[in-house]
């Protein structure tokens, strides 16, 4: 058994003994701490859209689907609608998404395909993720202080001669959906840099060899070939980053206006759930609260479908790519 | 900034406090400590702040005072997580009957409610008539140059601007008291948007909402042709140029503690200490001002209740002196009476 040459080349005695009662025991323990963490988060889960709705089944009841619909939010007469804020909150992430996602990729693309030494992409790579870091009402300052000045004589151009247009139909007053879809792309823009910068490093260093051992082009490489075998990864980052934009309420509320419409003019105020929830919780009435539980409730729906959505896709299209079932 | 942080971000303090409240027993195995808990009203926040702070440095307790809004005040007070409470609203007469040990009902300070404006080229001295200023805020009068406006004001170069309204997004005792002086003056704007600590405002592009009395002083400052109604200390700290309005004697007045003192003497409190002033009379007095009020138990721990008792006599006799200067008006001398009268109900 001691034969001392075999022990050093293998000194991992215990590969090969069984193993022994403490590790059996310490192995049970862990998978059992897993599985509860997880049930625990299903349930926790459960509890919360379980309490959520409880607490907004008499607004269901009273509003039904109507809720929808309507574009009220008067308290002085108990008349709740939720059109606005939902309008509002998939319009400006769909902007922040488009504008934000552009940035995002790009980004990543510029870290990772070689257009910068390693440790300069490196730092670059540290700057754009502490974007992530920086607080939401220091962005919603940013915005009044910053972005709406900035944006202003651009916005006043296009109202002035493009007014004609939906988007510009109005003049920008200040707070609306243009700053605030403009600071959403900056708030989400660290998320989707990130993670595609991850799909790109993860595509084997083969692959791109071989493109390029084919005659392909710098861009065509990145363009043909990096992008499209990364673009699982890619799109799961838009995914994220369109679910954090659903969910941002501070610097929302400071910027988005506030105004119950529905409006397709970029430069109008508006409103999206999440900052209705924060202007309005602190100060609600019973019927109110009600009005407010049922919009968390939409909020809450509109997230998971998002995400649900986001992973069917995912699947498709790397079945697509990979050509795997 | 600080207040901005700390008053902005209430859905993030109701995260931490539920937290808290998870982790740390519950309220009364403080109460040998002697820390007071109060919420309520922001309106009055920055001076309450400067009471506290010098209080609790001068009788050793601690004073934590979260300034989560009128309502969400009441509610806690209501609810008994709160050794006080504070309201811009004082409580209603269902809310006292939801307080089994009783309430003492303390008017503390008051403030006028100003309106800010940004005109390029018109950076004092707006004056807006009694008929006029209602119909801006119910969305009438949309150009700065509307003949209304500048009849009143011959020697002003008001701009072709529209006219942007801006105002809380959040509910607040502002909106409430704002709304009820104009409902009070105009029969239109009663009879569409009312009264109430949140109203339904006109849709339209130019009428946009901010969070908190900081957050519209700062979207005033940054929208060129933007008006809106805070509280006179946030424009004074700001420097933000506010309007003359027309009172109910015809005559203009500016926001200040003289005006404010004129408009609180023609304020009637009840036995309660309760009273609003919708539309004050006399030549001298400010239009929009209101009291704010504490909120304390009847009935309580008689460790906490001195301390309260001190508080309030602090608070009216030599916290009134800091009230000037921070925007807000001292309390007249009959209603300090009142309040050292009341305040002995705190047992």
């Amino acid at each position: 058994m001691a034969n001392h040459s075999f022990m050093l080349a293998a000194p991992a005695s215990t590969l090969s003994q069984a193993p022994t009662a403490g590790e059996v025991s310490s192995d049970r323990f862990f998978r059992a701490l897993a599985a509860v963490a997880a049930v625990f988060i299903l349930l926790l889960v459960a509890y919360v859209v379980w309490k959520i709705g409880g607490r907004a089944a008499p607004a269901i009841q009273r509003f039904h689907i109507g809720f929808l619909t309507s574009s009220d939010w008067n308290v002085q007469t108990e008349k709740f609608g939720a059109l606005p804020a939902i309008w509002g909150t998939l319009y400006s992430s769909l902007i922040a998404l488009i504008v934000g996602g552009f940035f995002g990729l790009m980004v990543a693309i510029f870290l990772t395909q070689d257009f910068l030494p390693k440790k300069l992409a490196f730092v670059f790579r540290l700057i754009v993720e502490m974007l992530a870091a920086i607080p939401s009402v220091v962005f919603g300052l940013w915005g009044i202080f910053v972005v709406i000045p900035f944006i202003r004589p651009a916005a006043d151009w296009l109202n002035a001669h493009l007014g004609w247009l939906p988007f510009f139909s109005s003049s920008l007053s200040g707070p609306g959906l243009l700053p605030a879809a403009i600071v959403l792309a900056i708030m989400i823009l660290p998320t989707i840099a990130a993670i595609s910068q991850d799909a790109l490093n993860s595509v084997p260093y083969r692959t791109k060899e071989a493109a390029y051992g084919m005659g392909a082009t710098h861009w065509e490489v990145i363009l043909r070939v990096m992008v499209p075998t990364a673009a699982g990864g890619i799109f799961s980052a838009m995914v994220l980053g369109f679910g954090r934009a659903l969910g941002e309420t501070m610097a929302l509320a400071m910027l988005i206006g506030n105004s119950n419409q529905v409006s397709l003019s970029l430069f109008a105020p508006a409103e999206t759930l999440a900052a209705l929830l924060a202007s309005h919780f602190p100060e609600a009435g019973e019927v109110e609260l009600q009005a407010l539980m049922y919009a968390a409730l939409v909020l809450l729906a509109i997230t998971l479908i998002v995400n649900v959505a986001g992973i069917g896709l995912l699947t498709l299209t790397q079945r697509r790519i990979t050509g795997k079932a | 900034m600080e207040t901005i942080v700390q008053k902005i971000d209430l859905v993030r303090c109701y995260a931490i406090a539920a937290a808290l409240a998870l982790i740390l027993p519950s309220g009364p195995a403080f109460a040998d400590s002697l820390r007071l808990v109060g919420s309520g009203a922001s309106f009055p926040f920055p001076i309450y702040s400067a009471w506290f702070k010098d209080f609790s440095k001068k009788n050793g307790v601690t004073v934590d005072y979260q300034a989560k809004g009128s309502g969400a005040g009441i509610k806690d007070f209501i609810n008994k997580t709160v050794d006080f409470a504070a309201s811009d609203a004082a409580m209603k007469d269902e809310e006292i009957a939801q307080v089994e040990q009783g309430v003492v009902l303390i008017p503390i300070t008051a403030g006028e409610i100003v309106l800010a404006y940004n005109i390029p080229g018109v950076n004092a001295g707006l004056k807006l008539p009694r008929d006029v200023y209602p119909d801006i805020f119910a969305g009438k009068i949309t150009k700065w140059n509307d003949p209304r406006i500048q009849s009143a004001n011959p020697d002003a170069k008001l701009p072709d601007l529209p006219i942007t309204v801006v105002r809380r997004s959040d509910s607040s005792g502002t909106t409430f008291v704002f709304t009820k002086h104009l409902s009070a003056i105009s029969p239109t704007f009663k009879q569409e948007i009312g009264s109430g600590t949140t109203v339904e405002w006109p849709k339209t592009d130019k009428n946009v909402g901010a969070p908190k009395n900081d957050g519209v002083t700062a979207t005033i400052k940054q929208t060129p042709g933007a008006i809106g109604y805070i509280e006179y200390g946030y424009a004074k700290l700001t420097k933000t140029p506010v309007a003359e309005l027309q009172n109910k004697d015809g005559k203009y007045v500016e926001p200040s503690s003289e005006s404010g003192a004129a408009t609180l003497a023609a304020a009637k409190l009840g036995p309660d200490l309760r009273g609003w002033i919708e539309d004050p009379a006399g030549a001298d007095a400010y239009p929009i001002a209101s009291f704010t009020w504490l909120l304390f138990y009847r009935e309580q721990d008689a460790k906490k209740a001195e301390v309260l008792r001190n508080f309030v006599e602090y608070a009216s006799t030599e916290g009134q002196k800091i009230a000037d200067k921070m925007g807000y008006i001292p309390l007249p001398d009959g209603v300090v009476e009142k309040v050292k009268a009341a305040s002995a109900e705190i047992k």
